[in-house]
């Protein structure tokens, strides 16, 4: 399956990149070429968002089932989740940098998606501080499901009650409402699976590797160990 | 179940009396770091003015922080804490209790002791008095989060740095709107909305904290 999802992930993402570079204008407003890092930009900020509901909801399957595979699988997602919260902060602040003159604005969507990246760190931390697997499966997964309350807030944080009180950078937060050209469109959303697609990949590559390290003391791993020779 | 609450509460009272220091010393740390703060950005009366809420917040948390790692952590070493995880009340009254009492000890003196930093930091009448009702209100949700941050890292190596890597970011949106009803204040803005939220912070935590951290405590005991 991995190789699946790899190679569909390779050919969404270079068929959206190509699709955005030749297909679509050469100016966005004054913003000139540098929009076009829209196409990681969002697809990064939604698997950030996603990946963090993905690994609560495993999380808590983990707890009320007591399954170990569920553990492993958000303990999988973690990294993935972690990587695309930097990717979209950074990503981010370059196109600030270029469109708007600066790195960092301190609005609320872009806030808390640095808290989401906190909550990801303070995951990951928490489980590699607790040497025994359970203990530190369990108290991690509680904490992600504590910390569950933070995503909502950076979904709707964009939909501000009051503009004057809210920042400057991310204004608006609808993506087909008839302002973005279609090829733009288009080429976003399908970075956007690219994205989605590289985190199966990533994910499931990482919990094969969780599994085989946790279950090494099996039979049917070390069978599979000799067979490789 | 009250009279579990009640008894809880009196005994990590009690135990505090015999130990004062723990408690001033949290107090203490509250007052040294707030006074730092002039000698390094400068005693300008206007910087001052403008720093005061979120420097009398970051103080509060980090004080709060300091203090939380003493909540379970004598319980949990001779032994108190799984018999509390034994008995037959719920245990979420019995840790109400806890945080509540370990509120009274660190949260309550932060409240307190606030016109002293709206001296310092020459913040007018007003401020100060919203200043106070906001940490009264904030302090306890402070608590109620730390609560379970302490119970999760409860007897880890490393548990003090990790506490507050796991609970900062939790507290951020208490801290936002606590030193943003400060400065509204200070500007003779209104500021309903923002006691409304934190009032709403401090209704949500004490609803759910008590049960999050009884089940991290089953968690980090067992």
């Amino acid at each position: 399956m991995v190789p699946f999802f790899g190679w569909l992930a390779a050919i969404l993402m270079a068929g959206g990149l190509y699709w955005g570079f030749f297909e679509t204008p050469d100016r966005l407003s004054d913003q000139k070429e540098y929009y076009r890092i829209i196409y990681i930009h969002v697809g990064a900020a939604w698997m950030s968002m996603w990946l963090y509901v993905v690994m609560a909801a495993w999380a808590l399957a983990g707890l009320v089932f007591q399954t170990r595979l569920s553990f492993m699988i958000a303990k999988a997602v973690a990294p993935t989740g972690a990587i695309a919260t930097f990717l979209a902060l950074w990503t981010g602040a370059f196109w600030g940098k270029t469109s708007w003159g600066t790195w960092w604005d301190w609005d609320p969507r872009m806030t808390s998606e640095l808290i989401l990246l906190f909550l990801y760190m303070g995951y990951m931390a928490l489980q590699s501080a607790i040497d025994d697997p359970r203990r530190a499966d369990r108290a991690a997964s509680l904490l992600a499901l504590v910390g569950l309350v933070c995503v909502p807030i950076i979904f709707w944080s964009i939909n501000c009650p009051d503009p004057n009180e809210c920042a400057a950078l991310h204004q608006t937060s609808n993506p087909g409402g008839g302002n973005m050209e279609p090829n733009i469109l288009i080429a976003m959303l399908v970075t956007a699976f690219a994205f989605w697609m590289y985190s199966f990949a990533a994910i499931l590559m990482r919990v094969r590797n969780i599994i085989l390290e946790r279950e090494r003391h099996t039979t049917w791993v070390n069978e599979l160990l000799e067979e490789k020779g | 179940m009250f009279k579990a609450f009640r008894c809880i509460v009196m005994r990590d009272l009690t135990l505090a009396m015999r130990r004062r220091t723990d408690v001033l010393t949290t107090l203490f740390f509250f007052i040294i770091v707030v006074s730092l703060f002039p000698l390094g950005a400068g005693t300008e009366k206007m910087i001052l003015q403008k720093i005061a809420p979120g420097v009398a917040w970051v103080a509060a948390l980090l004080a709060s922080m300091l203090a939380l790692e003493r909540l379970f952590a004598s319980d949990f070493a001779d032994g108190t804490l799984e018999q509390l995880l034994l008995t037959p009340q719920p245990l979420f009254v019995l840790v109400l209790g806890k945080i509540f009492a370990h509120w009274l000890l660190t949260g309550l003196p932060l409240v307190l002791i606030a016109p002293l930093v709206g001296l310092q930091y020459y913040l007018p009448g007003d401020a100060v008095v919203t200043m106070m009702l906001a940490l009264l209100i904030g302090t306890p949700v402070l608590s109620l989060i730390g609560a379970i941050g302490a119970a999760l890292t409860l007897g880890l190596r490393g548990g003090g740095i990790l506490l507050s890597l796991l609970i900062l970011p939790l507290y951020i949106p208490v801290m936002v709107y606590g030193a943003g009803v400060v400065s509204a204040s200070a500007m003779g803005t209104d500021l309903q909305a923002y006691f409304s939220i934190l009032s709403g912070f401090l209704i949500l935590a004490l609803v759910l904290s008590p049960i999050a951290t009884a089940a991290a405590l089953r968690i980090s005991v067992e």
